[in-house]
């Protein structure tokens, strides 16, 4: 049990002060990685309260797939180091102030509350026992039974999100595109030509 | 001490309002922004997964899978509108994001 408390401190000092990185850090590269490193952490602390499967699915969708697409994209940015850092300063005062009033009082909310008597009796989908049944498959057999639609409304959220980035940023080469310079720089000369007709003769 | 579900919503809570913070501050990164928003996302999952442990369902779990997968879905789409907006402007920056005013 000592061993449990131990590791349950490490791995939330890793976590908190890896985010404190995320959002500190100078440059956008070491911030990915210290997002890889707090999702890592967060996995191990989702392994100790018992959701093995989450943890595993954490590690793989959000390191394996979307901390690899951050690194893509700061990485495929040419931006300015030196120009994101600006207003850093300007907005700590609010930001903390801001911050701190919201820690306050969700640990407020956190510290007040206690289960209702008839919660147990409400629970729709019990966890069975770790020894008859693992996380995984107690997982599966609620998932797509019960939650069935709401997993194939998952996946179709998943494909709309691949459509929807790929029509977002492919890009045609030969596409008409709106050039506002050319716009704002046409004038009625240039559009329009005025002649004179005489009636019956044509242009 | 034993470790219950007090200390989950407490690094939940501490996690989520670093999100938040890290929102007010990086103003000149939008990437900084989204990755914010994912901690916060993960803050929400952990306070899910304590519940779920604690209360002995599991529908917690499932729902936890829920948010990562939407969570999954905006960072795409997020990082999309970012790369299309860089072509655009040259720039992430929050300010700059104006175009639209009118």
């Amino acid at each position: 049990m000592i061993l449990q408390t131990l590791a349950f401190y490490l791995f939330a000092a890793v976590l908190l002060a890896s985010a404190v990185m995320v959002i500190s850090a100078r440059n956008p590269v070491h911030s990915v990685l210290f997002l890889i490193l707090s999702f890592f952490n967060a996995a191990a602390l989702f392994v100790l309260i018992g959701a093995e499967f989450l943890a595993m699915i954490l590690v793989v969708v959000y390191v394996g797939a979307v901390a690899v697409l951050f690194l893509f994209v700061v990485m495929m940015l040419d931006i300015n180091l030196t120009e994101l850092r600006q207003g850093f300063l300007q907005y700590l005062p609010i930001g903390a102030l801001v911050g701190l009033v919201l820690l306050l009082e969700l640990l407020v909310v956190a510290g007040g509350w206690s289960f209702g008597p008839e919660l147990s009796a409400a629970v729709q989908s019990p966890i069975p026992a770790i020894a008859e049944r693992s996380n995984t498959a107690a997982l599966g057999d609620v998932l797509y039974t019960r939650y069935a639609f709401l997993f194939q409304g998952a996946g179709i959220i998943l494909l709309i999100a691949m459509i929807g980035a790929i029509v977002l940023t492919l890009r045609h080469r030969d596409i008409r595109r709106q050039r506002i310079g050319d716009q704002i720089a046409r004038r009625p000369e240039d559009a329009i030509e005025i002649r004179k007709v005489r009636s019956g003769e044509g242009v | 001490m034993e470790i219950g579900l007090a200390h989950y919503l407490t690094v939940a809570a501490i996690l989520f309002t670093l999100g938040i913070l890290g929102i007010f501050l990086n103003r000149k990164n939008v990437i900084i922004i989204l990755m914010s928003v994912e901690l916060m996302l993960l803050a929400v999952n952990i306070n899910l997964v304590a519940f779920s442990v604690e209360l002995g369902d599991m529908a917690g779990q499932v729902f936890a899978m829920l948010v990562l997968t939407v969570a999954a879905a905006e960072a795409a789409i997020g990082l999309a509108i970012l790369v299309v907006y860089f072509r655009n402007r040259g720039s992430i920056a929050v300010e700059d994001i104006n175009m639209m005013k009118g």
